[in-house]
């Protein structure tokens, strides 16, 4: 009776399965529960410190979409205690979406300016990012630019970004509506599209490589990234043949958009998660982020990393980052409306 | 082989028989149809929720483009795999020449890899910046790529070549356990009579290929549909893709399931209207050994090119990609930095694959018998219901799926309150379980299909006989149906491994707390734009896959049901 064997292992295997290693994470008192769309390698530097300064155990679980979702389905019962995220509009959205609770937190409020959290204590930015361009060191000779003059037909053909229904460039169109409205946003990816040297496809590395091997001089994507391939093998080669150049607005600065946490509405883990969460502003945790994964630190008081302080001193766009995410619905039409991505 | 004369009243005897135990096997039908149907009826859920304010939207700007890519997509990807899985098929099993008792079992290996792994192994190596372009600029004495016109990778046809590499082995097999079991009397026959080589494709091996293509091809398109990464990666707008688009960045879930429920409306239509092509055409089915067709030898250079066609998708879908990987781990010191988590993630990966083929194939087969025995209109739409899981995106049966597991773990808790005073949590919603159930619901298709294609080789007087010998129905499976269809069952079980542990959308959504498997955990170095760093969990879960589709080989050369004639008839 090979198959009744079988059959007695499966019961035995997945009675040990669900118990153990993947068995639901009740509230206990030395855990907190992260839900993220941050990539887990990419954080678990800042969670081993914080498990080793506070003695509090993090538990994760990564992916790129749907933890919203997920936490609101789950209700009463979810085991989530702080959302990780990598956009205002994801902010944004999990207050939508009912899931996030207010904090009351003085390090919190005095650590993050303003322009960076939610008013009411909803979401707060830990770490920036800019979206900027990786630009041709022999072929570009401008050192500045402005996102109005991606549009400038001396462009033409001589622009790579990746597809416009992407979160990164969703914001930065939702930005141009904030500022100028739909009408001349239009207008402006209408013009950018026409510079394209190739259909938007890709990540934000492709842009450089394909920079990199002249298929055009400019590239669209996200400041750490030049640094991240600065430290990899083959990758240092497209940034010794690119410079970055900090994009502004005419008149106004960069456009940066954060990566940020949200408390949830049912955590079981609340004091943890709001330690978490103060842990994640604090010198330390901002030292990683500048350090390790390349990012502006919201925190004052934290340099930059050299590398990135080597692109130029970023002057942030003055409107608030929270206004963006009003017009992200817009942003997204305005690409399918342009044919942007075909 | 039963004639309409015989099959009557056998078959009125054997209604008979079975009459009195027609109650069990119904409910496991209805039970197995709700499984599936629960995260979908959740989905319609979501659809009615309505956002009717997207459609003028959609039906403008997003819903042509993505029905024209999506569709020169699937055109693409079902003529590059007919074309290669026939063909190749067809080579190894007529005829004779240098490699080929090696190529037949390297034929099948692209299927251990996961798509979108294939998708960023060859952009890297295509795009302006890769080997080949470098040496081309280099060659013709080039400064940039701009100066030049060449393929680009990121694009359809590219999509369409990088999936077809990976895809084809389902038709492959497929056709080959056809050719080698149909066919060699025709064939020989055909021979003698003087057919030309071409002739005996044409009018021979082709139409006696159809029911193994169009199972081989139904599971090439509907991975096709599914597929997320390689598409969006290389720049192709699918209608899987818009789905993602609608309900993040148009900000209306609702919308995104609307588009949703009509692609598997669609998608059963098409499935429906297959079966309906095919209603004549049923095969001898019966279960005994046929001889192998006679080899031809080949001479001259006609057996180096047949060489050369069926090594060529063998590199292209498995080696070079193999080589990619490895030299990616070696050079990135990724062994002797070896992530001491990563033995951890594949032990679960095989696991949860393990436990989620076992329990499919166990429904699979049970439906398969239990439809055996009680026939009709009603056992018959039960099993095409279990089946719809395969023609859902992943994310959104993941999505579906939240809904009905939440619930169930709430009536749980509720009951534990009330008995006991104490919380569960989230029993299922919060476990692994949520993995397995989602990993069944997915590929339950696969499982029943091949078990009905198993049970139909057994003819149903074998059951009769033995019940008239006083055998009860659970020894008649036990003993009769199990050991018959234990090929079939076998190439399934594979089948549903290997894709199981390909997974990754739904994975990605509905894994608990600290719980990785090999391809989400990829894919966070892939959304960095740093794929190569998780090239050793490729090739682990290469390594895995490897091993599954070597035995498929076997299971397609001794007793090739295995989805061959899978929706033959019913």
């Amino acid at each position: 009776m090979n198959a009744m064997t079988m059959r007695a292992a499966l019961c035995v295997a997945a009675a040990t399965l669900i118990g153990s290693a993947t068995g639901p994470v009740l509230a206990q008192s030395g855990e907190v529960n992260v839900y993220t769309y941050r990539e887990q390698k990419l954080i678990q530097p800042l969670f081993d410190e914080f498990s080793k300064a506070t003695g509090i155990k993090v538990n994760v679980v990564s992916a790129s979409s749907g933890l919203d979702k997920r936490i609101a389905t789950e209700g009463a019962n979810s085991p989530a205690d702080v959302l990780l995220t990598v956009d205002v509009a994801r902010l944004q959205d999990a207050v939508k979406a009912g899931i996030a609770q207010p904090i009351q937190s003085a390090v919190l409020d005095k650590a993050v300016p303003a322009q960076y959290r939610h008013p009411d204590g909803l979401w707060y930015g830990i770490s920036m990012r800019a979206r900027v361009v990786f630009a041709s060191k022999d072929r570009v000779t401008q050192n500045a630019l402005t996102y109005e003059e991606l549009a400038d037909p001396k462009w033409k053909g001589k622009i790579c970004i990746r597809p416009g229904q992407h979160a990164y460039n969703n914001a930065l169109i939702a930005a141009y509506i904030a500022k100028y409205g739909e009408a001349k946003a239009e207008e402006w990816l209408r013009g950018v599209k026409a510079n394209l040297a190739q259909k938007p496809s890709g990540g934000d590395r492709d842009q450089a490589r394909d920079v990199a091997a002249g298929k055009c001089d400019l590239g669209v994507a996200n400041t750490y990234y030049w640094a991240l391939m600065t430290k990899n093998p083959e990758q240092k080669a497209w940034t010794e043949a690119t410079k970055v150049i900090l994009p502004t607005f005419a008149g106004g600065g960069t456009h940066v958009n954060l990566s940020g946490v949200v408390l949830a509405k049912h955590a079981p883990n609340k004091a943890n998660a709001v330690k978490l969460m103060e842990w994640l502003v604090g010198e330390k945790a901002q030292h990683i982020y500048a350090d390790i994964n390349y990012e502006y630190p919201v925190l004052a008081e934290v340099p930059v990393n050299p590398i990135v302080a080597g692109y130029g001193k970023l002057t942030p766009d003055a409107m608030p980052v929270a206004k963006i995410s009003d017009y992200s619905k817009a942003a997204s039409t305005l690409v399918d409306k342009t044919g942007f991505d075909n | 082989m039963t004639s309409a004369a015989l099959r009557h009243p056998f078959e009125t005897l054997h209604a008979a028989l079975w009459r009195p135990s027609a109650l069990a096997p119904r409910l496991f039908l209805l039970a197995l149809a709700a499984l599936v149907l629960a995260p979908l009826a959740s989905l319609i859920h979501i659809a009615w929720q309505g956002d009717p304010d997207i459609w003028p939207h959609l039906a403008t700007y997003v819903l042509p483009a993505a029905l024209a890519d999506t569709a020169l997509l699937l055109a693409g990807v079902a003529v590059a795999t007919a074309v290669t899985g026939v063909g190749t098929a067809w080579l190894v099993t007529a005829y004779q020449f240098p490699g080929r008792d090696t190529l037949v079992w390297l034929l099948p290996l692209p299927l251990a890899f996961p798509t979108y792994i294939v998708a960023y192994v060859y952009v890297g190596m295509l795009d302006a910046a890769g080997p080949i372009q470098t040496a081309f600029r280099a060659l013709f004495g080039y400064q940039t790529a701009a100066q030049y016109w060449f393929p680009p990778a990121r694009s359809l046809p590219g999509a369409i070549l990088m999936i077809g590499v990976v895809l084809y082995p389902y038709v492959y097999l497929a056709a080959r356990a056809m050719f080698q079991t149909q066919s060699a009397a025709l064939m020989e026959v055909a021979r003698t009579l003087g057919a030309s080589p071409l002739m005996l494709v044409r009018h021979v091996a082709l139409p006696l290929a159809r029911p193994a293509l169009a199972v081989g091809l139904s599971l090439v398109l509907l991975e096709t549909l599914n597929d997320i990464g390689a598409s969006e990666y290389l720049g192709v707008r699918t209608l899987t893709l818009s789905i993602f688009t609608t309900w993040l960045n148009r900000g209306s879930l609702p919308g995104a399931a609307q588009i949703a429920s009509v692609m598997l409306i669609a998608v059963v239509a098409l499935m429906a209207l297959e079966r309906y092509g095919r209603r004549h055409r049923r095969f001898d089915a019966s279960a005994r050994r046929h001889r192998p067709l006679a080899r031809i030898a080949l001479g001259g250079s006609a057996r180096w090119i047949a060489c050369a066609l069926c090594l060529a998708p063998v590199l292209a879908g498995f080696v070079l990609p193999l080589i990619f990987l490895a030299h990616e781990t070696v050079v990135r010191g990724l062994l002797f930095g070896l992530d001491p988590e990563l033995p951890r993630h594949a032990v679960m990966t095989v696991l949860l694959a393990g436990i989620a083929t076992l329990l499919a194939i166990g429904l699979g087969m049970g439906a398969a018998l239990a439809v055996r025995l009680v026939r009709g209109r009603l056992a018959s739409a039960c099993l095409t219901i279990a089946g719809l899981g395969y023609a859902v995106p992943g994310t959104v049966l993941a999505l579906g799926l939240l809904a009905p597991l939440v619930a169930f773990d709430e009536g749980l808790n509720w009951i534990t309150r009330t008995l006991a005073g104490i919380s569960m949590g989230l029993v299922l919603a919060g476990s692994g379980a949520a993995l397995i159930i989602a990993y069944v619901i997915r590929f339950l298709a696969i499982a029943t299909g091949s078990a009905q294609a198993g049970l139909a080789r057994i003819p149903t007087q074998m059951d009769d006989v033995a019940r008239t010998l006083g055998e009860k129905p659970t020894g008649i499976a036990w003993r009769i149906h199990l050991p018959l269809s234990r090929a079939a069952l076998g190439g399934a079980a594979l089948l549903v491994f290997v894709d199981c542990l390909k997974e990754l959308p739904a994975t990605l959504l509905l894994r608990p707390l600290n719980v990785e498997t090999l391809p989400t955990y990829i894919y966070q170095f892939a959304t960095r734009g740093n794929f190569e760093e998780g090239a050793l969990a490729a090739l682990l879960i290469v390594a895995v896959g490897i091993i599954p589709v070597l035995r498929l080989t076997r299971f397609a050369d001794i007793a090739p049901a295995a989805a061959t004639n899978g929706s033959s008839g019913r």
